[in-house]
């Protein structure tokens, strides 16, 4: 998140992941499909509010960086949700302090 | 100050036309390799004014001489995939999407296929009667041709987004978008990739 931010700022939230993003198309040393594992789902929301969402497929490189845009309506909390095949699920909740 | 400037100029310049000219000779069939070994530093002590022109000339005269290269580069784009079709014809449906608004930040040239940044931005002025409601990333001969769907709000104010994909070749990268009236619009861009990425 960018400082000294006033509301009515337009802000790019930039977010970062480490995730191995597994296809489901490669194939181990034994020649075995490697079971697909993607995070399939990403949600941002702010002060409950859903802002900005994105469904990944495969063709999303690994440790998935997204960034976005918002307009700040005023003091907040970002709450951002990772989801993926097997169910994982991380919630990072980032205040947004003003000034 | 100067002096340095155009040094790092005529160093950037020459790297790219060695990169060109590399590319050119291997879609003419003359060389097999490609990349070919790349100068990762040109050491030039002077820099006169007639030698850059010089290397213009030579770089302009090889252009000349591989002139094909252009159409060789295009024959390299992978075909675009039936699953690519059915996928883009799922999500237009009968709309026709015109190409506007759209613009693909993405590489020419991609060293490696894992990991291509890539930047999409649709022109809109995001609000409740006018925005844009979902930004599709295609893939056109990808095995999964939809990389991505990015859904906005008005709250977002910019319809803009940037990540990092996967491409298995050279081939066109497509971004449909769709507004809030119910209109489709797409943009797309070729990206060259030198190293596939593997089993995207």
């Amino acid at each position: 998140l960018p400082e000294h931010v006033k509301a009515g700022d337009l802000i790019e939230v930039k977010t970062l992941v480490t995730h191995v993003m597994e296809t489901g198309n490669r194939r181990d040393a034994q020649g075995r499909l490697v079971p697909r594992k993607i995070i399939h789902t990403f949600t941002a929301k702010f002060s409950g509010q859903e802002i900005f969402s994105a469904k990944l497929g495969s063709g999303i490189a690994a440790n998935p960086y997204i960034a976005f845009f918002m307009r700040v309506p005023g003091p907040g909390e970002f709450e951002l949700t990772w989801i993926d095949d097997t169910g994982e699920t991380a919630v990072e909740r980032v205040p947004l302090v003003l000034g | 100050l100067i002096a340095r400037l155009h040094y790092a100029a005529a160093a950037a310049y020459f790297r790219q036309k060695h990169y060109d000219t590399g590319r050119m000779l291997k879609n003419a069939g003359l060389i097999k390799e490609f990349p070919p070994l790349m100068p990762l530093s040109v050491s030039l002590r002077v820099i006169h004014r007639r030698d850059v022109l010089a290397g213009a000339g030579a770089a302009a005269a090889l252009a000349l001489l591989t002139g094909g290269a252009k159409r060789a580069a295009a024959e390299d784009v992978a075909p675009r995939t039936q699953a690519f079709k059915d996928a883009y014809a799922a999500l237009v449906r009968d709309a026709t999407p015109t190409r506007e608004l759209i613009s693909l930040d993405l590489p020419e040239y991609a060293e490696n296929g894992n990991g291509v940044s890539f930047m999409l931005a649709v022109e809109s002025p995001m609000t409740e009667s006018d925005h844009v409601k979902a930004l599709h990333l295609l893939s056109t001969a990808n095995p999964q041709p939809v990389v991505a769907t990015y859904r906005f709000t008005p709250a977002c104010g910019r319809a803009q987004v940037t990540g990092r994909m996967r491409l298995a070749s050279t081939q066109d990268v497509i971004a449909v978008a769709e507004l809030s009236d119910g209109r489709f619009v797409i943009g797309e861009r070729t990206v060259s990739v030198s190293i596939g990425g593997c089993d995207t």
